[in-house]
């Protein structure tokens, strides 16, 4: 009630404001049809809202006005000016009820009767020349501003009405001795007073209801105010590159001034344009509800990043495309609870939104734990509208499959009933997001979901940027994505650009940075100098979790610039994300940190990323699933990578500590020898005084040491290994950090040791059966040598329903593991229908799992799993195998 | 408009009687006299400091400043497939023209004068000029010394 009366007193005092001035203008031309019309449909409102409010007395005053505009608006009635006075002493006298109600929430009591008598008898037609008695008004005990001073709460008149160019309003109407033809002027009289009290006092103890503290403006104002901010800002800036280079002492202290206005200035009309990301999400939970009410789905909505700030004009454009992908979420991505239940999913779908800055953008997820984009049908549907040829779709990746939603008339009626949908309008939202600049991406897994990734440059706005230079041109990188500046190379002491194969990096506080060179990447000569080839300046960048350094061969200052789009026709270069003018008066590229990263392969692409840290409904994305990896290098140039889990310690051991003994090299390592083996052939000793790096494996009580050149690196990756290798010690190759890796085959350098390295655990004389479910090929490879090693019979199948295919033909094992996230069927389906029936019920399982997190391992152990462990905790495995194989319950 | 006219020819200027649509300004690209409709000219700009683009398209030579706006320059000279300018010649002028909203420059070796063609002048693309022409040509114009191209303003700017 009191938000709601609250919006009433702005309307009113609006629309009371307005009735003003129209009606001074009615009084010049009393034949102003539209004008008298205008005034007729503000007075009707007002009688119209406080009826419903139940504010009698305003009502009442209202009637009687409206009845004789009513008349005057049929033409049975002329318009005099002793008629528009009646009319204001009204006004005067609805105003003042209205600052009552203000004050003290409830209608100042008060007599109106001989007001709304003059009023009546103008209706009637009689001369309006009488109202001698007209405006008695409230009387002086109900004028709030007339109650006991010193009441605190008095809050200052409201805003809107002090900003308005009216007249406050007045704490009453006129006297009753006023004269008939002064009512307005008397009024004006007694509004000052009016004032003057409510500044001194005033309120009513109930607590004043004060209405909202904003004012409309239209958005033309901001938008011209935003330009002339800009330009102010830029002008600011060519004024301080005068005095910087004149300085010229006395302006400094003005200038300084000047520019410390001009940023708080900027900031302020900046924040009048940005609102929340939440109010366009404000309808949303009512729609989801509907749409589940509708579907009979259960669903549920969550909602992150609320408060994430926009642009109102970016929010406006992005409010409908949102609200019809979290419809098509709910409508097309989720499935009913019948089949959420049948494919092991909680019957409560979710879809999660999720708002945040990122690099100079904005990006918004939209995700479902749904059942995903069917590639199959989508490809169907691709050939049928004839979209692509067999051929083309053929040569095409799940994800160019999946962007065919995005294609125009791939969204028609018939896509929307034989397809899962999702192809509702989805171009058109692509058409949207694209036209402020922005760009749209998917994730999909059959069977698990799909999330969309809108990323929103912030175009027009103005930001803080570096001012660097690269062969001969200057750049600007946004300053929200620059973590430090680093020196580097000219003196001996401080940071270095090194060179792995001609890739540059640089050892920052024990952390292997890579790096980017600016000129080289944006194909502009280079410092054609050998010696200056590696000094410059590193900007150290961060996009998402990735972190990477920019050789840069000049940083200048930083400088607030206006993002500009760049022209159309340069809009495909993804290492720009605008232009703009310097203080000098020329053009600069602004650079695009996430770009830059894409480009060079810094780290995988934005949304992948964020999808790894994204919503838990996705958790079992596969591409977010991420290993460990210790980079190293050995041998030639190529770096090497391990999983992490794998390497028990990384040692730095002094050349001198190495010993050979009987055509093996060893050292003394924790009371014991421990083998050596070097990584690449033609390893000499190092010389007395270096060190050698290790990689140390541990099993049980054995250790064994693999020596390289250098330790480069920890980073995640998605490993996806191409190509088997033919080199016995590798497993193939994959493209880690963007550049290609091999990947070791541990258990084959394990071997290397010694040939007892494995022996000792399987004493038994019956080996173990093992059947192993991994669709990893990776993780295949590295745990199927090491479990036969350590004494087991592997069988290791693909998938869930390889698995299942084996129990029909009545293949027997002692123990299942498996891995959580496989397509088909995964780890827990498996487990429920191992453990459902069938010969092999009574087997442990051992689930094994990229993550370790409490919410799937309850998962894994509900449907039947005995153990969880991570995938590669090598010995973890190992123990629960023996754990498992020797509880005698089970077997 | 720091334009610096240069009359190009010394015929004295058409009756300007025409319609503004029938009037274009001249230019001149590797010695090739060219045409761009009038009303598409927002401005001439003598020499100005080019800010190269890196990996643009060949044919775009970078931005300038056109009083607080940002102009994309487009090099005539490689949009049309020309030789680059000579060392020592002098710096090209822009003619800065509108599309949709933003600005480009059209670099050119000089800026002639603005003339009215007239209607019978005016000749279809000779089948075997070079594609790339054919394809920014509007039309050839019949002058008394010398052949116009008119050039077609939207295809000069659909590059890449």
């Amino acid at each position: 009630m009191d938000d709601l009366l609250a919006d009433f007193l702005t309307e009113t005092n609006e629309g009371l404001a307005a009735l003003d001035g129209a009606l001074l203008k009615l009084e010049k031309a009393p034949d102003d049809r539209q004008t008298l019309s205008e005034i007729f449909r503000n007075v009707h409102t007002i009688k119209g809202t406080c009826g419903f409010l139940g504010l009698s007395r305003l009502e009442k005053v209202a009637h009687a006005a409206e009845n004789v505009l009513g008349r005057y608006r049929d033409g049975s009635l002329k318009v005099t000016p002793a008629g528009i006075t009646l009319i204001l002493s009204a006004l005067d006298c609805l105003k003042g009820i209205v600052s009552g109600l203000e004050g003290t929430g409830s209608e100042p009591a008060g007599d109106d009767t001989a007001l709304i008598a003059a009023l009546d008898a103008a209706w009637r037609g009689a001369a309006p020349g009488t109202p001698a008695a007209a405006p008695p008004a409230a009387p002086p005990e109900a004028d709030p501003f007339e109650l006991p001073a010193g009441e605190p709460v008095a809050a200052a008149p409201p805003a809107p009405q002090a900003a308005a160019p009216e007249p406050p309003p007045a704490a009453s109407a006129p006297s009753a001795s006023a004269p008939p033809a002064a009512p307005a002027h008397a009024s004006r009289g007694s509004d000052h007073e009016g004032e003057a009290a409510g500044a001194s006092g005033g309120g009513g103890a109930s607590g004043p209801i004060t209405p909202a503290q904003t004012i409309r403006v239209s958005v033309d104002v901001l938008e011209d105010l935003m330009t002339l901010v800009s330009e102010l800002v830029l002008t600011r800036n060519q004024l301080l590159q005068l005095v910087r280079a004149r300085s010229d002492a006395a302006l400094t202290v003005p200038l300084q001034r000047l520019s410390h206005i001009t940023s708080e200035l900027q900031e302020g009309v900046m924040k009048t344009r940005m609102q929340p990301i939440g109010n366009a999400w404000q309808k949303l939970p009512r729609i989801v509800r509907d749409l589940a009410n509708e579907l009979g789905k259960k669903i549920e909505l969550v909602m992150k990043g609320a408060d994430t700030e926009l642009d109102r004009q970016v929010l406006e454009l992005i409010k409908d495309p949102l609200t019809h992908m979290v419809r098509n979420s709910g409508d097309h991505g989720l499935e009913t609870p019948e089949q959420r239940r049948q494919s092991g999913k909680p019957e409560t779908g979710r879809i999660l939104l999720n708002a945040y800055h990122e690099g100079g953008h904005i990006i918004i997820e939209i995700g479902d734990d749904g059942r995903g984009l069917p590639a199959e049908k989508i490809k169907q549907k691709a050939l049928a509208q004839g979209l692509a040829t067999e051929a083309e779709i053929a040569g095409m990746g799940e994800r160019e499959i999946q962007h065919f939603i995005f294609r125009a008339g791939f969204s028609t009626a018939a896509a929307v009933t034989s397809v899962s949908g999702r192809g509702v309008g989805m171009d058109v939202v692509k058409t949207n997001v694209e036209k402020i600049g922005g760009t749209i991406e998917l994730r999909s897994v059959e069977g698990r979901g799909t999330t969309f990734y809108i990323k929103i440059p912030l175009t027009l706005a103005i930001v803080s940027a570096l001012i660097v230079e690269a062969g001969g041109e200057r750049f600007a990188i946004p300053q929200i994505g620059v973590v430090e500046l680093v020196r580097a190379g000219g003196s001996a002491e401080g940071a270095q650009i090194e060179r792995i194969h001609d890739t540059p990096v640089m050892r920052l506080r024990d952390r292997l940075l890579p790096l980017v060179s600016l000129s080289r990447l944006l194909e502009l000569p280079q410092a054609a100098d050998e010696g200056r080839r590696d000094a410059g300046f590193v900007v150290v960048t961060q996009v998402g979790a990735n972190v990477f350094g920019i050789i840069v061969d000049k940083v200048f200052d930083t400088e607030e610039i206006v993002v500009k789009p760049v022209a159309p026709i340069l809009r495909h270069v993804a290492m720009f994300s605008g232009n703009t003018i310097l203080g000098d008066g020329s053009v600069i590229m602004i650079l695009d940190p996430n770009g830059i990263a894409r480009a060079t392969g810094v780290g995988a692409d934005g949304p992948s990323e964020d999808a790894a840290r994204g919503p838990e409904g996705l958790r079992g994305h596969r591409s977010t699933e991420r290993t460990a990896l210790l980079l190293f290098r050995a041998g030639d140039g190529t770096p090497k990578a391990v999983p992490l889990g794998l390497v028990a310690r990384l040692e730095d051991l002094p050349g001198e500590s190495i010993e050979h003994s009987g055509g093996k090299t060893l050292v003394q390592y924790r009371g014991k020898l421990m083998p050596l083996v070097a990584m690449a052939g033609g390893w000499a000793p190092p010389e007395p005084g270096r060190r050698q790096a290790v990689l140390v494996f541990n099993d049980r009580d054995r250790a064994m040491g693999l020596m390289v050149d250098a330790i480069l690196d920890v980073v995640e990756e998605h490993l996806l290994i191409e190509g088997a290798s033919e080199q016995p010690g590798f497993l193939g190759s994959a493209v880690i950090c963007g550049k290609v890796t091999d990947v070791i085959d541990c258990a084959w350098w394990l071997h290397q040791a010694g040939d007892d390295w494995f022996r000792g655990n399987g004493q038994d004389a019956v080996r173990r059966r093992v059947l192993l479910v991994e669709d990893s090929a990776f993780f295949r490879h590295l745990l199927v040598p090491g479990l036969t090693a350590a004494g087991y019979d592997v069988t290791a199948v693909d998938t869930g329903m390889q698995a299942l295919r084996l129990r029909e033909q009545g293949a027997a094992f002692d123990v299942i593991i498996s891995d959580i996230e496989m397509p088909d069927l995964d780890g827990i389906g498996l487990a429920r229908a191992v453990r459902e029936s069938g010969a092999w019920q009574p087997l442990p399982m051992i689930a094994l799992s990229g993550k370790v997190e409490a919410e799937q391992v309850r998962r894994a152990r509900e449907a039947g799993f005995n153990e969880y462990v991570g995938k590669s905790e090598r010995e973890a495995l190992l123990a629960a195998l023996s754990e498992c194989l020797a509880t005698p319950a089970i077997n | 408009m720091q334009t610096e006219m240069r009359p190009s020819t010394q015929r004295a200027v058409a009756v300007v009687t025409e319609s503004a649509a029938a009037m274009f300004l001249t230019l001149t690209v590797a010695g090739q006299l060219c045409g761009v409709p009038v009303l598409a000219v927002r401005d001439i700009l003598a020499a100005q400091a080019i800010t190269r683009v890196p990996l643009a398209p060949r044919e775009v030579a970078g931005s300038l400043n056109l009083r607080g706006r940002i102009v994309t320059a487009i090099d005539l000279r490689r949009r049309l497939g020309l030789p680059p300018r000579e060392a020592g010649a002098p710096p090209p002028m822009s003619v800065v023209v509108e599309q949709s909203g933003e600005l480009y420059s059209l670099l050119s070796d000089s800026v002639g004068e603005v003339l009215a063609l007239p209607e019978e002048g005016f000749a279809a693309n000779p089948p075997t000029l070079d594609p790339v022409w054919r394809d920014v040509s509007r039309g050839v114009h019949k002058e008394d010394e010398r052949l116009l191209i008119v050039l077609d303003v939207d295809r000069i700017l659909a590059i890449g």
